[in-house]
């Protein structure tokens, strides 16, 4: 079984996130970049199959700049068997990152095609819907358990209120939820080997798709700050500012 | 809650920009596979490891500390998971030979990555920083059958190691020493004696424990040419290299101390063990001194450590404390009180903790770099890597530590009573930083060491070696406008050096104690060029950077507005140095030993 995993480069979790001064954009000049977490726990359930023998190569992939080879190079220190760069530009919307990734699974034959379920980015939670959408196979969103069996997967997922349990016939797409799995570090002669893994980079050209846009982003702003807080002088006073300023309470 | 966060793009500003690894990584044989970028993916992965495994022990550490029963020691809690991780991730490796099942990278590169474990844990980082320790003993002098036996199991991490010189009665004078080492009729030899003090010399985070020990042989001359060098494990091994028997060394209890709470510091009581001759016989200190400079760059490396520690903690809290308004009128005046960055005093302790830490670190990796080229070299590099060592490591050691203490001594100060109380760390991290000017040579030790032996007895040429390095750096940038100020204080300061050092030398030619009386001032003013020559590189590489064009205006302008605190306020300190380190040793010995105290007895 060949595993399709794919990743994405996103702003580091830890950083704090500023937007530029003309509200274009989040500011990325000279902030740490990681690997979206969601995509860390995929590529760990993909490896945790192949260490269960279940699947026999696991492939990653990232569409982007140049950049994104090094969010390709983590997968591969942590397990991953090969990778795949799609090289495009930043900013493509998630409907062209679905085309080009499906056609990549579709290229591979993937028989599972592992998503985390939204990049902390821009928070979208879709592109691994229109993934199967595209290629018109099973999905399984936010998934907290996988166990393959016999050419199915059974995929735990989370939804609100509880757990629903899904069997799948492959091929088919599972999104990540945080849940999964714990990823491991990667190990230092991991690393050193994943610089000789092959790492092969394609177009949208030569995936013969178009990714032109749907989606314009018209502005991006920081949320409100908080305003200061200030000190009331009784209980009263307090229910009163909380019925008639923050009408929290009726 | 304290909390540590790899300062990734510091130490890739001073290793890429200012040291040019990358071109130095060119040029070393074996250095191929550290390329910028595989740099950079080890740095971000044991920037993780420090982060979230090794950071949210270092306070258990301190509370726990380590428990003593039956001579067994307990490390805290989280301490042996966290060494099991190391060790899958195969971290012990990195700068050991292939050969051994290490991954052949530089010593520098293992460095940074030591750098971070070191800072998030020192308490942790110092039971494989022994090992460290151990393995390169071994390497340089073992023989290939104590390499397959011991080394092995060290770089693969599955065995940590020790180092056992101190006794009770000598820590600095080692040539007093009494353990006994009998020869045996199967080759091996017999140790018997005490040794205090030995760090990770017991616990529970490994399955073998190899100590590194010194001790005399029957017929060995008295003084420190008797000394002989033996490897000890905790376990004996048999001939198949697996765990045997456990061997007649045990630890008879731990000590109750000040800091590194976490880590085990071990009486070790050695009743007839088997041990193994390392190297020549007698030649034991000889063997040691070979890798002496690395681990006191490792000690010099703590400085550094709890320096950022408190740099990065004390930034924090400074941001997020209000008190009192700015002396000129309210900054913020929408809030009760201004925050304390806003006073001078709180900016001066926070900026000597930056100016400390970064310079520290230019010069540890500077250091780490030269270890590369004394291990890797040409002869000729090697020889004048050898000699900048011998010259730097006494600095490094004593300078870097004692700055390192007044750091983590003004970031607990930035914190007011808050620094006191033990749940902000600030006072943990003074108390684990006091040992560092003590264990690896006390900073007295290190300035004999320098005046001594590294400066007077080569006649000055090690000196030499490095003020030349100064003075051509400052006649190479003193046509930089922006950059003069720096440099002509660099290079009269590094004349200076020179001078006073003529002057010491000839009061010494009259009376040897002026060398001693001299050593400790000589070594700090030492110390304040040494930064200074490293914080005019930085501000020289800054100001490039900002002529150029840069999108990290802010962090170059800081390099340049670091320097210029370096020079202005803290460098005058060499005045003094300077005035105290000539007065000569009249004024130290005139005094009567009984006049010292006058009690009422
Ligand atoms: C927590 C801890 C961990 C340690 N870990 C280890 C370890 O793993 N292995 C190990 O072998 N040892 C270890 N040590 C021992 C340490 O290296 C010694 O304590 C240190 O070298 C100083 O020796 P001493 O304590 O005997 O002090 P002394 O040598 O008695 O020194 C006392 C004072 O006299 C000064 N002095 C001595 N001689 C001179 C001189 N000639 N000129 C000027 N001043 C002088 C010293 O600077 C010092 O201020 C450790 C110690 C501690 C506290």
């Amino acid at each position: 079984m060949k595993i399709l995993v794919s990743v994405k480069r996103v702003i580091d979790y830890n950083v704090k996130v500023r937007v530029k001064s003309d509200n274009t954009a989040v500011d990325l000049t000279n902030v740490k970049m990681s690997m979206n977490p969601f995509c860390e726990i995929a590529v760990e359930e993909a490896i945790r199959l192949k260490e269960k023998g279940i699947a026999t190569e696991v492939v990653v992939v990232s569409v982007g700049t140049k950049s994104c080879q090094e969010t390709l190079r983590t997968a591969l220190a942590l397990g991953a068997d090969r990778a795949i760069q799609v090289d495009t530009e930043d900013g493509l919307d998630s409907l062209g990152v679905a085309k080009l990734l499906a056609k990549v699974a579709q290229n591979e034959a993937a028989d599972l095609i592992i998503m985390g379920k939204q990049s902390i980015d821009s928070d979208n939670n879709q592109t691994g819907q229109m993934v199967a959408a595209l290629l018109d196979y099973p999905q399984a969103t936010f998934a907290s358990d996988v166990v393959i069996e016999n050419g199915e997967a059974q995929v735990t997922r989370e939804i609100d209120g509880g757990l629903q349990t899904l069997s799948i016939t492959l091929p088919a797409v599972v999104t990540t939820d945080l849940r999964l799995n714990e990823p491991r570090f990667a190990s230092l002669p991991n690393i050193m080997k994943a610089k000789r893994k092959p790492l092969e980079v394609i177009t949208p050209a030569d995936l013969g798709i178009d990714v032109g846009s749907n989606v314009s982003v018209i502005a991006v702003a920081p949320p409100a700050e908080r305003a200061g807080g200030v000190k009331v002088g009784s209980v009263a006073e307090l229910v009163d500012k909380l019925k008639n300023e923050a009408k929290v309470v009726s | 809650m304290p909390e540590y966060k790899a300062p990734l793009r510091d130490i890739k500003f001073v290793t890429e920009e200012v040291l040019d690894f990358p071109g130095h990584y060119a040029k070393l044989p074996g250095a191929e596979e550290a390329t910028p970028d595989m740099v950079s993916a080890i740095l971000e992965e044991g920037a993780k490891f420090a982060e979230r495994v090794l950071s949210p022990l270092n306070r258990v550490g301190d509370q726990q500390g380590c428990q003593f029963k039956d001579g067994v020691v307990t490390t805290p809690d989280g301490f042996k998971e966290a060494y099991q991780q190391y060790v899958e991730g195969g971290w012990p490796s990195l700068s050991h030979p292939e050969d051994m099942g290490g991954q052949g990278l530089p010593d520098s590169l293992g460095m940074m990555v030591t750098e971070m474990i070191a800072t998030s844990n020192w308490s942790w980082g110092m039971y494989p920083g022994l090992s460290h320790g151990a393995m390169n003993t071994i390497e340089l002098h073992g023989t290939d059958e104590q390499k397959q036996t011991y080394l092995t199991k060290l770089v693969s991490g599955e065995w940590t190691g020790t180092m056992c010189l101190t006794e009770p009665h000598c820590g600095t004078d080692l040539g007093m020493l009494k353990t006994k080492a009998e020869p045996q009729d199967d080759g091996s030899y017999a140790i018997t004696g005490t040794k205090i003090f030995i760090s990770a010399g017991e616990h529970d985070m490994a399955d073998n424990i190899v100590h590194i020990v010194l001790a005399r042989l029957p017929d060995a001359p008295a003084g420190t040419k008797g000394i002989s060098l033996f490897i000890v494990p905790k376990h004996n091994v048999d001939a198949s290299g697996e765990i045997a028997d456990r061997n007649q060394v045990s630890c008879g209890s731990i000590e109750h101390k000040m800091g590194i709470h976490g880590n085990a510091t071990c009486v070790m009581n050695f009743d007839g063990a088997k041990a193994f001759l390392i190297g020549e016989a007698n030649r034991g200190l000889n063997c040691m001194f070979t890798f002496m400079n690395t681990a006191r760059i490792g000690t010099a490396l703590q400085g550094l450590a709890h320096a950022e520690w408190a740099l990065q903690n004390s930034v924090a809290y400074a941001k997020d404390r209000l008190q009192m308004r700015a002396l000129s009128g309210a900054k913020s005046p929408e809030k009760p009180a201004d925050s304390i960055m806003v006073h001078p005093d709180v900016r001066r302790m926070l900026l000597t903790q930056k100016a400390f830490a970064e310079g520290g670190r230019a010069l540890i990796h500077y250091c780490s770099m030269l270890v590369d080229t004394t291990k890797k070299g040409t002869a000729d590099e090697k020889a004048e890597a050898d000699e900048l060592m011998s010259l730097l490591t006494p600095i490094a050691k004593a300078f870097l530590t004692e700055t390192g203490f007044e750091s983590a001594n003004q970031g607990l100060q930035v914190f007011g009573g808050h620094g006191f109380i033990a749940e902000w760390g600030m006072e943990q991290n003074v108390r684990d930083c006091r040992i560092s000017m003590l264990y690896e040579g006390t900073t007295g030790i290190q300035a004999l060491d320098l005046l001594g032996r590294k400066v007077l007895m080569t006649q000055g040429a090690t000196l030499r070696r490095f003020t030349k390095i100064i003075h051509k750096f400052c006649k190479e940038h003193k046509g930089n406008k922006r950059l003069k100020p720096y440099m002509t204080a660099l290079d009269k300061l590094n004349s200076e050096w020179g001078d006073v050092t003529l002057k010491i030398g000839m009061k010494a030619m009259r009376n040897k104690e002026e060398v001693g009386a001299a050593s400790v001032d000589y070594l700090m003013f030492s110390g304040y060029v040494v930064l200074a020559y490293f914080w005019a590189r930085m501000a020289a590489v800054a100001q490039t950077k900002l002529d150029e064009g840069t999108d990290e205006v802010a962090f170059y302008t800081a390099k340049l507005q670091t320097a210029t605190f370096y020079y202005e306020r803290i460098l005058p300190r060499t005045r003094a140095h300077a005035d105290a380190m000539l007065s000569g040793a009249d004024n130290l010995l005139a005094m009567d030993e009984d006049s010292f105290v006058f009690l009422n007895a």
